[in-house]
């Protein structure tokens, strides 16, 4: 009993979204094809039990009730190992919002690929677990090289989803993606070792606390290492000039893959967001602010490249990924502006966004079936070898007003990624010029780079409405169509929920903001995870309570 | 040594990128091979180079720092190992289907018009 006496349990949250889908994952990998419902039903409790978790994990680090969380930061070392020589995992309020963010999206996905999509090929359910799995991880890990391994998880996950499916356009594209990522990876590694041999920790408090007292060679040394890790984050969050493979991939994924592909391009900007202001933050000696103006100058010539792309080009598919390459450019250069209230709004923009753009690429496949109806798709994509039982049209009731539907939801979309009222995406743009507009926090006022930095996302705003308008209008008012498609209630479930969730997060802007608030005054903070990381002691041992008086 | 070494991993890095370049995709698999073998040998020498130096203590005699290797670099040039090879599999797996799909080895899946 003294065991559990001695040692907050709550601290083990912190470690179960990455062994809930680890486990499931492994469960469902030797059940067969024909236990369909079976492998579903545990694929969706798992994410609902994930969802669970996290808004626990929101509650434990925002409420900081219990003396383990009292600095809003839940620390949980594997195997028992003080930080920094073991690996930590950390909760605080920004990790614990992107694992909602994630069980959201997974939820989403996963709803939406029940009668069609998770039966069209072998596995899709302990893939979407693993993926799962790595993006939890990299969201909570404080270990450079343990945030290596989850990147891994995550991306041979994404291999396998990406080609769920099988037909040529996503093997070609599939090609690339692996190629492009394995490369990155290869930067990573570099990276990681330059930052050992410098520092000598991987532990990313341990680092941020060394850091400011490195000069010379070896400082230049650390931000070259961090430079070239930082590309691997880039190639994944598609920066300029490194982010050409994304919309190609976008448009060949199947549509639940492709919202987990969203929320992938927003790791590699969180990961940036976090280790930028971890340890070159402004208490970093020599090596403070290193790399904001790249971040900045890069993040504004991909919100330039990405609404270049949305006006070239026609399919939807590859709108979605050139309005991805938009918001995370928007996203990579609020990071690099530097500035707290700025990032407060950036990570309103980052919720916001990615709900909205989970939302539109889900609502492309529907969409699709105005211009091909039936089968045809499926008969598309069932091409090749991958399977031979082609599972039946999707039983159950067709959605009455389906194209009123449609119409709707893709407006609202629209709207959304457009930045326009009345929904979210509005309240961060809003929220953003706000901050640039306030003077900076040594009391100079707006700069030539704030005025060209909120030009460019108002262009880049107005660049995607009229794109957006211009397929609505092609689709909506001038399609010769048979009739109106037809919709599953599961397909159409989730991109009303997704919806939803937009609107909760426009009409709860309030709490929502003042939380990311909070979340990014934590950040700006580095000492308070130096302290609170270095400063929990690993859990006594059953033998040691035994000692205990 | 270390120039040695730092030249060594210099041309095998620059081959491998020269061949991930190439149009051909067991090119670029071979290129990516090389690649990770240049990064895994650069994880290594991080350790610093030293001969005769294991990173192991030797049970019941105190440790001595300074006769001992680095053991971290070692045990992450494994992992790197292992996820790397894993990886590469599966992009041969890929290829080989590519390959079958399309009828050519091109990396976009398609020749180019002469």
């Amino acid at each position: 009993m003294s065991l559990f006496a001695s040692f907050d349990w709550t601290r083990h949250l912190v470690v179960l979204p990455v062994l809930l889908p680890l486990l499931c994952g492994a469960l469902l990998a030797p059940l067969t094809q024909g236990r369909h419902n079976l492998k579903f039903a545990a694929s969706y409790g798992t994410v609902l039990a994930l969802l669970a978790n996290a808004l626990a994990l929101v509650w434990l680090t925002d409420g900081g009730a219990t003396p383990a969380w009292a600095s809003h930061i839940g620390v949980y070392f594997a195997a028992n190992w003080a930080a920094p020589f073991g690996i930590a995992l950390v909760a605080d309020r920004l990790s614990s919002i992107m694992l909602v963010l994630t069980a959201v999206l997974g939820l989403a996905a996963l709803h939406y690929a029940q009668p069609r999509w998770s039966r069209i090929g072998v596995h899709f359910h302990s893939l979407f677990q693993f993926l799962l799995m790595g993006i939890n991880g990299a969201f909570l890990t404080h270990d450079l090289f343990n945030l290596f391994v989850f990147f891994e998880v995550m991306l041979a996950a994404s291999y396998g989803l990406v080609l769920h499916g099988y037909n040529v356009a996503r093997l070609r594209a599939s090609m690339q993606y692996i190629a492009i990522n394995l490369a990155a990876a290869l930067l990573f590694l570099i990276g990681v070792a330059m930052i050992y041999a410098t520092t000598g920790t991987l532990n990313m408090s341990d680092l941020a606390a060394r850091v400011p007292q490195l000069a010379g060679p070896d400082a230049g040394l650390l931000r070259t290492g961090v430079a070239v890790l930082a590309l691997a984050f880039l190639v994944k969050s598609a920066m300029w000039p490194l982010g050409f493979w994304l919309p190609t991939t976008y448009a060949a994924a199947s549509p639940p893959v492709a919202v987990m592909l969203v929320l992938m391009t927003k790791v590699g900007a969180y990961v940036i967001l976090r280790v930028w202001l971890l340890v070159f933050g402004s208490g970093a000696g020599d090596s403070a602010h290193y790399g904001y103006d790249a971040l900045l100058w890069g993040g504004m010539a991909t919100i330039v490249f990405g609404a270049a792309g949305l006006l070239a080009t026609d399919t939807a598919g590859r709108m979605a990924g050139y309005a991805a390459i938009v918001s995370s450019g928007t996203l990579l250069a609020v990071v690099g502006y530097g500035e707290p209230l700025l990032v407060t709004a950036g990570l309103y923009y980052f919720l916001a966004s990615t709900i909205a753009m989970g939302a539109f690429v889900l609502l492309i496949e529907l969409i699709d079936r105005i211009r091909t109806p039936g089968a045809a798709m499926l008969a598309l994509t069932m091409e090749a070898y991958a399977v031979e039982d082609m599972p039946a049209e999707p039983k159950g009731k067709g959605v009455p007003a389906a194209m009123a539907f449609l119409s709707l939801a893709f407006a609202a979309c629209a709207l959304t990624i457009a930045g326009l009222p009345p929904l979210s995406g509005f309240i961060a743009k809003f929220g953003m010029f706000h901050a640039l507009l306030q003077p900076g926090a040594d009391g100079s006022p707006i700069g030539p780079m704030g005025w060209t930095l909120m030009a460019l996302i108002f262009v880049s705003g107005l660049i995607a409405i009229i794109s957006l308008m211009r397929f609505g209008v092609r689709t909506f008012w001038a399609t010769e169509s048979a009739g109106p498609p037809r919709l599953h209630t599961a397909e159409v479930i989730p991109v009303a929920g997704l919806l939803l969730a937009s609107v909760i997060l426009t009409i709860q802007a309030q709490p929502v903001f003042s939380y990311l608030a909070r979340a990014s005054a934590d950040i700006h903070r580095p000492q308070t995870y130096v302290d609170t990381v270095r400063g929990t002691p690993p859990v006594p041992g059953p033998t040691q309570n035994r000692e205990a008086p | 040594m270390e120039a040695a070494l730092a030249i060594a991993i210099g041309i095998v890095f620059a081959s491998g990128i020269w061949l991930i370049l190439r149009p051909r995709s067991f090119q670029v698999l071979i290129g990516l091979m090389l690649m990770s073998y240049a990064v895994n040998l650069f994880i290594f020498s991080m350790g610093r180079l030293a001969v005769d130096r294991p990173p192991l203590t030797p049970a019941g005699i105190p440790a001595d720092p300074a006769a001992l290797a680095d053991p971290v670099p070692q045990a992450l040039v494994l992992t790197a190992i292992v996820i790397g090879f894993a990886t590469t599999a599966l992009y041969l797996v890929v290829m080989i289907g590519a390959r079958g799909l399309t009828g050519t080895d091109h990396v976009d899946g398609e020749e180019d018009e002469p």
